[in-house]
């Protein structure tokens, strides 16, 4: 008999998959400004403090260098820290023990220690998180040798990759969207990992093959529902893993449909997209019938007013609109449109702020 | 042969003797690696420690073999006094395959676990809270150990060096922040970054752990002062900080002298020469009557010789293979 797939929401995921790493290992600590309080980090690490006590699930001082550079030295003296930060841009205070300290740490001491540290950070969207709230700065991780980047979009992986990265001997940066947070899926029970590598592919097809990051894979599955309305069939891969990043799922697509389009949740100047367009290029050349395009960012900041973000952030419909030009078909003004009351700032319906 | 690093040392006279002997090791290494820096076989940037030897010859005395320690680029000393394994600094110096970091590192990443030295790295202030996380995770694991973090003056300027003293008074961590005070950061003197009316120690004593200064051209004061600083950490009673006022003899970087290019005169470098650690203190031990010369010219030609050796066999150790380049990028699965 057939135990019914177990639904969890991306959030619990993440509370389930820290509950699960801190039972097996008594030596994985959750440091970070707010992981005990009463909202439990977007419900993430909700009474982990009271199962687990609150030296091991910790509320700390707000000093996110200092921080992160005293968690890498417990890293290295036997505990298996994860430090959160509610916003991405707050880890970026911490870029010299992230990227100068952590990821050269094995390297420069000629392989001597192991650095089993997490910087988990959340990527804000929405209701006016504007430019200081709302970053996507994955490719300035991914940039660098030692670390390994990864960005679950499902509640499944994220939970494997989390406990998988809570079990890396590396420093693993593992960066969620806020919009990710209430999205459902089936989540096995248990202790399971994810492994920090191989993409993964979200949707067969054989026309053209969309690659998406984190968010961006959902509006890239809706997009190829909706292109499949006109007879496309959309291939959709959700690169999970950053660093290392998966170049044979792409190629194996990419010599399949010979068309590509990539949606990231960032800018596209020196980005995640330009990454997958020079695998594309140097890699796949032969087997490209069209120039490739990129859904990301525009080249400004996030602007906070609702009519300013509806008009930058990109949504299904400009990938689809992108797919027509690679696929050399009709453009469909359609594609734009944004339906009657579609409130473009929240993640969900249900949402009313305030972050 | 094993440097000081034992608090176990029976008599004052012994603990005097030692370090002194300390203080001088040091100093011949340094002046060794001047010596053939001009060789041009040590490619990399050197920062010597010549004039600064008794702040890490006392503060290590204090300390046990399995007490950890964390430095900065100018990390010789601190290295040497807790015990790190000549052959293997002098080797990662020259770049070789036999180095403590196998070539990956050079003078300003060195590390010896087995001495409990676990680190030193350039980025000024950077160890202070990875040092302070050491001591984060011993307290953590309720083990009996504490964590010296040796810094310069100028790391005090650094925002994780707040942030982490306010962490360690928090927890009451067990860790000794030991800050030199050479009064340069570069060519950079104090005047032109910290106010003249508040001394460095203050800033320590802002955030509520203990602080102290001290006269960081005497051992003996020095590890007066970190032996009382150790006790307190280790039975918990919180961690201290101690300002060691000392001076930089040599240049910034590098073998030489540089008082000629006009950031700080002679005659500041000829006043301090004055005050030179080692032979103030032996001067000292001569009036005491604990100076044994006999000993004393015994111990300079086993250190004389151990020099050598690790430089010959610097010199001579293989290269690390260009085919090695890529390990160690991730630990070993």
């Amino acid at each position: 008999m057939k135990t019914p797939a177990r639904e969890l929401t991306y959030a619990e995921a993440i509370r389930e998959g820290f509950a699960i790493a801190l039972e097996r290992d008594p030596r994985v600590l959750l440091m970070g400004l707010g992981v005990p309080d009463p909202k439990g980090f977007f419900g993430t690490t909700l009474n982990l403090q009271k199962q687990f006590g609150a030296d091991r699930v910790m509320d700390m001082p707000c000093a996110e260098n200092g921080m992160s550079g005293i968690m890498l030295g417990a890293a290295l003296n036997g505990l298996r820290p994860v430090i959160n930060h509610q916003r991405l841009d707050f880890a970026l205070l911490a870029m010299d023990p992230i990227c100068t300290q952590a990821a050269k740490w094995s390297y420069m001491f000629g392989g001597a220690m192991k650095m089993p540290v997490v910087f988990r950070m959340i990527i804000g969207r929405g209701w006016g998180q504007g430019p200081q709230h709302s970053q996507c700065l994955q490719s300035w991780f991914a940039h660098i040798p030692g670390l390994k980047v990864v960005m679950p979009t499902t509640p499944h992986d994220a939970k494997g990759l989390l406990i998988a990265a809570i079990e890396d001997d590396n420093p693993v940066v593992f960066i969620e969207h806020r919009w990710l947070h209430h999205i459902k899926g089936e989540v096995p029970a248990g202790h399971y990992t994810v492994p920090i590598g191989p993409a993964r592919l979200a949707r067969e097809g054989g026309d053209i093959t969309i690659v998406a990051f984190s968010y961006m894979v959902l509006e890239a599955l809706e997009a190829a529902e909706k292109l499949a309305e006109d007879g496309i069939d959309a291939e959709v891969i959700d690169v999970r893993s950053l660093r290392p990043l998966d170049q044979t799922l792409l190629l194996v697509s990419l010599r399949k449909t010979g068309r590509l389009v990539v949606a990231d949740t960032g800018h596209s100047t020196a980005g995640m997209a330009a990454e997958i367009l020079a695998i594309a290029s140097e890699s796949a050349f032969g087997s490209l019938k069209a120039a490739p395009r990129r859904i990301c960012f525009p080249e400004c900041p996030t602007p906070t007013s609702p009519t300013l973000a509806a008009e930058y952030y990109p949504r299904a419909g400009h990938i689809v609109a992108a797919a027509r030009v690679v696929l050399q078909r009709q453009p469909n003004e359609d594609d734009l449109l944004i339906p009657a009351g579609a409130e473009l700032d929240k993640p969900n319906p249900a949402f009313t702020g305030p972050f | 042969m094993s440097p000081t690093t034992d608090n176990a040392v029976s008599t004052t006279t012994e603990v005097s003797v030692r370090l002194l002997e300390s203080m001088v090791r040091i100093r011949m290494v340094e002046e060794a690696i001047a010596a053939h820096y001009p060789e041009q076989g040590m490619r990399c940037p050197v920062h010597l420690s010549i004039g600064q030897e008794a702040a890490s010859a006392g503060a290590c005395m204090a300390l046990r073999p399995d007490d950890l320690a964390m430095s900065g680029h100018r990390s010789h000393a601190h290295y040497l006094g807790k015990g790190g394994d000549l052959k293997a600094m002098i080797a990662e110096i020259y770049g070789k395959a036999t180095g403590c970091c196998h070539g990956r590192g050079g003078s300003m990443h060195l590390v010896d676990l087995k001495a409990g030295f676990v680190g030193a790295v350039p980025i000024v202030g950077s160890t202070i809270p990875i040092a302070t996380g050491l001591a984060f995770a011993d307290h953590q694991l309720k083990r009996d150990r504490v964590t010296v973090a040796f810094l310069g003056e100028a790391a005090t300027e650094e925002g994780v060096f707040h942030e982490s003293v306010n962490f360690a008074s928090l927890h009451h961590l067990p860790i000794v922040f030991v800050c030199e005070n050479n009064l340069y950061s570069v060519y950079s003197p104090m005047s032109v970054r910290q106010p003249a009316h508040r001394e460095v120690w203050q800033l320590a004593a802002g955030h509520g752990v203990t602080a102290r200064q001290g006269d960081g051209n005497d051992p003996l004061a020095v590890y007066e002062l970190m032996r009382a600083a150790v006790a307190q950490a280790r039975a918990g009673r919180g961690p201290v900080f101690l300002e060691l006022k000392t001076y930089r003899w040599r240049e910034h970087c590098g073998a030489g002298f540089d008082n000629h290019i006009g950031y700080r005169t002679e005659a500041e470098y000829l006043t301090w020469r004055e005050r030179d650690p080692i032979a103030i203190f032996e001067s000292r031990l001569k009036e005491s009557g604990e100076f044994d010369a006999l000993r004393d010219a015994q111990f300079k030609s086993r250190v004389e010789s151990e020099i050598a050796e690790a430089f010959a066999a610097a010199k001579s150790a293989p290269f690390p293979a260009g085919s090695t380049l890529m390990h160690h990028v991730y630990a070993a699965p």
